[in-house]
């Protein structure tokens, strides 16, 4: 692979190892601070009629430097009783998995960190460690909020697995293809009956899968309505009750980094992601490796738009209603999208 | 080295860097934080009681069933994904195989639910 061409320069493997290593680094950090920041601080305070922050920076946008030197200056505490080997390997768990999540979204058509053929697959199979680092989290802290919280994440997670994954069959049915760069290929410069004037978004054909994917990842996210492991009015904050300063901190980037993680690969999976619809303009390599970044980022803001808005409005669901949700529900309408998507593929 | 693995060692890189960064993280706060031992901080919280016995009790691991029903789908899942990709190569042949398939296994989840164990009680 040392003559592949990136942005017309060509690069050894340890450069282009480096490129990718900076490249992932603000594709993490860029989208989870600006969730963190846009919708987190600023779209619920407006939601809620008040302002948010305002203090650090234009409009309080520095206030998440503000909070990370807080929690970097807080006192790290170990709970005596803790299983300390665990206690400390739980963050590293939950956020590796969120980098590792991104590396198969192509940012454009020559911006990809790793390009599996098996790349949507990869990503659901890396995203579910995050479980066992909650769980582990959970179970290391030896305090009773936290194992309920942790056992519940787990069962939470691993119910809303399937559908995600099922969900997940019925676009590489129609794009034919597991390789993201492929998917999104196929929506832009599919067709709909005939019509190809918008490509063929997988949002509008796969309108199912898209619903039922966007629940599940509501879940897998541990947001409202599906907080309940971290429900802070039954258990504190259950598995995250044990830890203080900045190991609470990387929980909390993992959650956010992960819902930049999911909303790019919804945007990829189901909007396009960073292409638009070749019938409109010629997708030119050059040209969408820069414009490319920033198409993804719009649809990602509003996936995850979406997603606290959701998040904001409802209140939580009971713990058995979720399962009964995931089991009863979405898994059977999943399974019905498949067969539906499959027949409806061999027929036309 | 093929294309196939140097994707494989991007992954190993990036959990190598994951690792590094935490631990940057991790460092450079042990650099600013205080350190005040101080033994009830130590404590298990829970709200403000002392905790009885520990948190490794005996307790119900209600996710049981489900984590078997999960691996069951899971396996589905992995048979279905190959055949996903190549669904126009085997037409109606793979079609109907693929929906006797699923359907023997949503008459295992139809068990399930009429045996009652899809309730987080």
């Amino acid at each position: 692979m040392t003559d592949s061409v990136v942005l017309g320069l060509e690069l050894a493997y340890w450069q282009q190892s480096i490129l990718r290593v900076i490249g992932v680094l603000v594709a993490v950090l860029l989208p989870a601070g600006t969730f963190v920041y846009v919708f987190l601080f600023k779209m619920v305070s407006f939601m809620q009629s008040r302002l948010g922050p305002m203090e650090a920076g234009p409009f309080g946008s520095l206030q998440l430097l503000a909070e990370v030197g807080k929690w970097l200056q807080k006192e790290d505490i170990t709970p005596e009783r803790a299983d300390r080997v665990l206690f400390k390997m739980a963050p590293y768990l939950v956020v590796g998995t969120v980098l590792l999540t991104y590396m198969v979204v192509p940012f454009g058509p020559d911006l990809h960190l790793a390009k599996f053929d098996t790349g949507i697959f990869f990503a659901l199979a890396v995203s579910s460690i995050s479980s066992l680092g909650v769980l582990l989290a959970g179970w290391a802290s030896a305090n009773k909020y936290s194992l309920i919280g942790g056992l519940r994440a787990a069962g939470q997670l691993i119910a809303y697995e399937l559908p995600m994954i099922l969900a997940v069959v019925g676009v590489v049915i129609q794009a034919g293809t597991m390789n993201m760069s492929g998917i999104v290929a196929a929506q832009a410069g599919g067709s709909i009956f005939g019509v190809d004037i918008i490509g063929n978004p997988f949002f509008i054909t796969q309108f199912v899968g898209f619903v039922v994917f966007m629940i599940a990842v509501q879940a897998e996210l541990g947001q409202t309505p599906f907080d309940m492991p971290i429900a802070e009015s039954e258990l504190v904050t259950g598995y995250l009750t044990e830890y203080s300063g900045i190991r609470f901190l990387l929980f909390f980037i993992g959650e956010f980094a992960a819902a930049g993680a999911f909303s790019a690969i919804a945007a990829t999976l189901f909007l396009g992601g960073w292409a638009v619809p070749s019938a409109w303009v010629e997708l030119d390599n050059n040209i969408f490796n820069l414009l490319g970044p920033i198409i993804l980022l719009t649809k990602m803001m509003l996936i995850g738009g979406f997603i606290f808005f959701i998040r904001f409005t409802y209140p939580r669901f009971r713990e058995d209603q979720l399962q009964r949700l995931a089991w009863t529900v979405l898994i059977p309408i999943s399974l019905a999208n498949i067969l539906v998507t499959t027949v409806l593929k061999v027929a036309f | 080295m093929s294309e196939f693995l140097r994707d494989y060692l991007t992954v190993a890189i990036f959990a190598a860097l994951t690792a590094g960064l935490l631990a940057g993280v991790l460092g450079l706060g042990k650099l600013i934080r205080p350190v005040r031992p101080q033994r009830d901080k130590y404590l298990s919280y829970e709200s403000g009681v002392d905790a009885v016995g520990t948190g490794w009790d005996q307790s119900p691991v209600r996710y049981y069933v489900f984590a078997l029903l999960f691996v069951l789908f899971d396996v589905e899942a992995a048979f279905i994904f190959p055949w996903a990709t190549q669904v126009e190569f085997y037409g109606w042949f793979g079609a109907i195989e693929m929906i006797v398939f699923i359907v023997i296994l949503t008459l295992g989840l139809l068990y399930a639910w009429r045996k009652k164990v899809l309730r987080w009680l």
